[in-house]
């Protein structure tokens, strides 16, 4: 009895594999961590190309956060049912690229597919982050952002402030915190989203000095550390100062800053551009923004940011025809119309100079002052090796690291020093550990 | 006194005992034995590239100062968390049992927070004592008591510990609460015609009596400290601030599924398995010694 439903059950289970199989429309999995208003977006855009022709269907899954998506694609991969397009955050790059076997170049599969693709028709900051040292573009840039000022023009003006002027140096920033504390203006003066992203690599490349050896790791898997420069542990140390006087206020290790800033309990904020969406939406105030804070005595600053955000990487072990429809789709998202509507929409950089030029002659960025602030910042100057992006193994980890002797200096356990030569100490052991798995991998 | 049941057949007792077997090799010896084999291993992400390194990973673990460091945050943790998820519980317990009127009321109210996900306690408790946004937090702050679980570990670790001792009474009190009902009332009216009062019957009578339940609690206490409160720490602190919250199991979860170094994690959590073992092991040698049944 029991071995005829199981019979029933297998039956059952191939019938309809290969009714599945049957069907003519190949369907492409494409992985994301786009929420809210974005998941919209990244819902139209393949309901777009759906519609565009009748050959592939482009299938959109939520997986969760960035770490998370990333971990459901790798334990799929290990088990063989790996999704076609994956979304990964930059700080998963170096990641994916050491894992040769299990992706497919971009630039691979837009040539066995005979599809047109000009990897240098994107911004060159955007694409270097992406692309090997021998020029082979390994993902498809999609959603990049870069970390800029915020601040709130109503409490400006309160705190006998010029709310048309922003704070352009540290030091400026610092007096108008101080000007905002003592006059009662809001109760927090200045915070910040992401303090290593921030206040660690946008900050060393906005200074043109590196994070760490071999470009930023970009030349070779045997990088090592450089934050613990004078001028980062200077840079670190006002932030303790700041922080012990009340002027700078801790968020968190993510984004959670920015709901301080939108609710008007911060006055000012660096955080990524892409937030502009949200403090559109919740501000009740006027803001402004600007471009980040510099030390005005270091040569050469500001010299151009870094990019966040993520990026569309093709995996492996697919059937020929899946990949003709992921090239025809990213052929698709390439387009430079859609490109420039996705930046006007979600506030991410517009990744090719074609997106920007369209974007600037609709007068989008008349119409929403502050737009442009991200991507007049990534081409401030042309790219030097310290400042044209960063690849390190183990980064999620890393940056964790960071972090953790951030907040141990921030609560007065240890000194600026201290905390970024533990950083340094600390990130550097998870590099060599991480070359040793890739090396051998590769 | 012990009563056995002796069975004819010599196959009849593997086949009952067969689908607990199957669960436990599936879900235990599987998944454990896997932790093992890769606690050797240091492998890439993907899997593709995989080398035996012998101990390595657990050298490296030892060698690192902020992975010892871990084990003093969960020592700290899992007294806490059992302290005072037992005590508080035993209160409860001890009132509800008493109670003459609305007890059913009581009972249902106090087995609701079980119901909670621990992910959700956490989000809870963090709205409830969020320096900006948490009501609670603006009255300690109204006490002129400085708050942030943000930057101050000992507010963090004060934090982790009301969620996951809140999220955990419902159970404790559940097993309190049938322990105090099966204690005979001639025992306890005995003692009290003999002039003994409340607090005297409760330390001579009802705690002794309730030991078997106390020393099955602390058992369950123990473990869900050690494996089951990393989404709590994960909603509440992330580890934060520095490693103060960061408990052995969430660093294993961490390194695992966050940062992906596979190698690592399964030593960690091979380590964790050692120590529950040994914990459980001391507790049934030393402590039901004491325990009367």
């Amino acid at each position: 009895m029991k071995r005829l439903t199981m019979l029933r059950a297998a039956l059952a289970l191939a019938v309809a594999v290969s009714a599945s199989a049957a069907q003519a429309v190949t369907e492409i999995q494409w992985w994301h961590s786009m929420t809210g208003a974005l998941n919209d977006r990244v819902n139209e855009l393949a309901k777009g190309f759906n519609e565009s022709q009748n050959q592939y269907k482009v299938v959109p899954v939520y997986k969760g956060q960035y770490p998370e998506s990333m971990a459901a694609a790798i334990a799929a991969f290990r088990s063989g049912n790996a999704p076609n397009i994956l979304q990964v955050f930059e700080v998963g790059t170096a990641t994916m690229m050491s894992a040769k076997g299990a992706i497919k170049p971009v630039g691979a599969v837009m040539r066995d597919a005979g599809e047109k693709f000009d990897p240098k028709s994107y911004i060159s900051a955007v694409a270097g982050y992406y692309t090997t040292s021998k020029g082979e573009m390994l993902s498809f840039p999609f959603n990049s952002s870069t970390v800029v000022f915020y601040y709130n023009k109503d409490v400006f003006a309160k705190a006998g402030l010029d709310p048309n002027r922003a704070p352009e140096t540290w030091p400026e920033v610092m007096a108008a915190a101080a000007k905002i504390k003592t006059s009662g203006a809001s109760q927090c003066a200045y915070t910040t989203g992401w303090p290593s992203w921030v206040h660690l690599e946008n900050f060393s490349a906005w200074h043109n000095v590196p994070i760490a050896t071999k470009e930023n790791g970009m030349a070779g898997l045997d990088t090592v550390f450089q934050i613990n420069s004078p001028l980062h542990v200077r840079h670190w140390n006002n932030l303790k100062e700041w922080n012990s006087k009340g002027y700078f206020t801790y968020g968190g290790r993510t984004n959670e800053a920015e709901a301080k800033f939108y609710s008007g309990e911060c006055a000012m904020l660096t955080s990524s551009s892409a937030a502009q969406a949200n403090i559109n939406r919740n501000a009740k105030f006027k803001y402004g923004v600007a471009m980040m804070p510099y030390y005005a005595d270091v040569a050469g600053a500001p010299q151009n940011s870094i990019i966040g955000g993520a990026s569309l990487w093709v995996m492996a072990g697919k059937k020929p025809d899946e990949y003709k429809g992921v090239a025809k789709f990213l052929n698709y998202l390439a387009d430079p119309q859609r490109q420039a509507q996705w930046h006007q929409q979600t506030g991410y950089l517009p990744i090719t100079p074609v997106a920007y030029d369209i974007t600037k002659t609709s007068g989008f960025y008349e119409k929403n002052p502050g737009t442009d602030v991200s991507v007049r910042q990534m081409m401030n100057k042309p790219a030097t090796p310290n400042s044209k992006g960063l690849r390190f193994g183990s980064f999620v980890q890393i940056r964790d690291m960071f972090q953790e002797e951030f907040e141990n200096m921030l609560a007065g356990k240890q000194d600026a020093k201290t905390a970024l030569d533990n950083a340094v100490k600390r990130g550097n052991e998870m590099l060599r550990r991480f070359e040793k798995t890739a090396k051998d991998a590769g | 006194m012990e009563k056995r049941v002796a069975f004819r057949s010599r196959w009849l007792p593997y086949v009952l005992v067969a689908p607990q077997l199957a669960i436990t090799i599936v879900f235990f010896f599987w998944p454990a034995s896997q932790a093992i084999v890769q606690s050797v291993q240091q492998q890439d992400p993907f899997g593709i590239s995989v080398e035996f390194v012998g101990l390595d990973n657990f050298v490296m673990l030892f060698n690192d100062e902020h992975y010892l460091a871990s084990f003093k945050v969960t020592a700290i943790f899992s007294v806490l968390v059992a302290f005072f998820g037992m005590s508080l519980s035993l209160i409860l317990a001890v009132f509800a049992d008493r109670a003459l009127r609305f007890a059913g009321m009581y009972k249902t109210l106090l087995i609701w927070p079980y119901a909670v996900a621990h992910a959700v306690a956490a989000v809870l408790w963090l709205f409830l004592f969020n320096p900006t946004l948490g009501i609670v937090a603006h009255w300690i702050k109204g006490f002129g008591v400085a708050w942030d679980p943000l930057l101050v570990s000992r507010d963090a670790m004060v934090l982790v510990v009301v969620a996951a001792v809140w999220n955990q009474i419902s159970y404790n009190f559940l097993f309190f609460l049938a322990g105090l009902q099966s204690i005979p009332k001639s025992l306890i009216e005995a003692a009290a015609i003999d002039g003994a009062g409340p607090g005297r019957r409760f330390w001579t009578i009802v705690l002794p009596l309730l030991s078997p339940t106390t020393f099955f609690l602390l058992v369950v206490n123990v473990v869900y400290a050690f494996f089951n409160t990393f989404a709590i720490i994960d909603a509440a602190t992330g580890g934060g601030p520095g490693s103060a919250t960061e408990i052995l199991v969430y660093k294993v979860y961490k390194d695992g599924f966050k940062a992906l170094d596979l190698g690592s994690s399964a030593a960690q959590s091979v380590i964790l398995m050692a120590i529950v073992i040994g914990l459980t092991i001391v507790q049934f040698r030393y402590v039901e010694r004491r325990v009367q049944y």
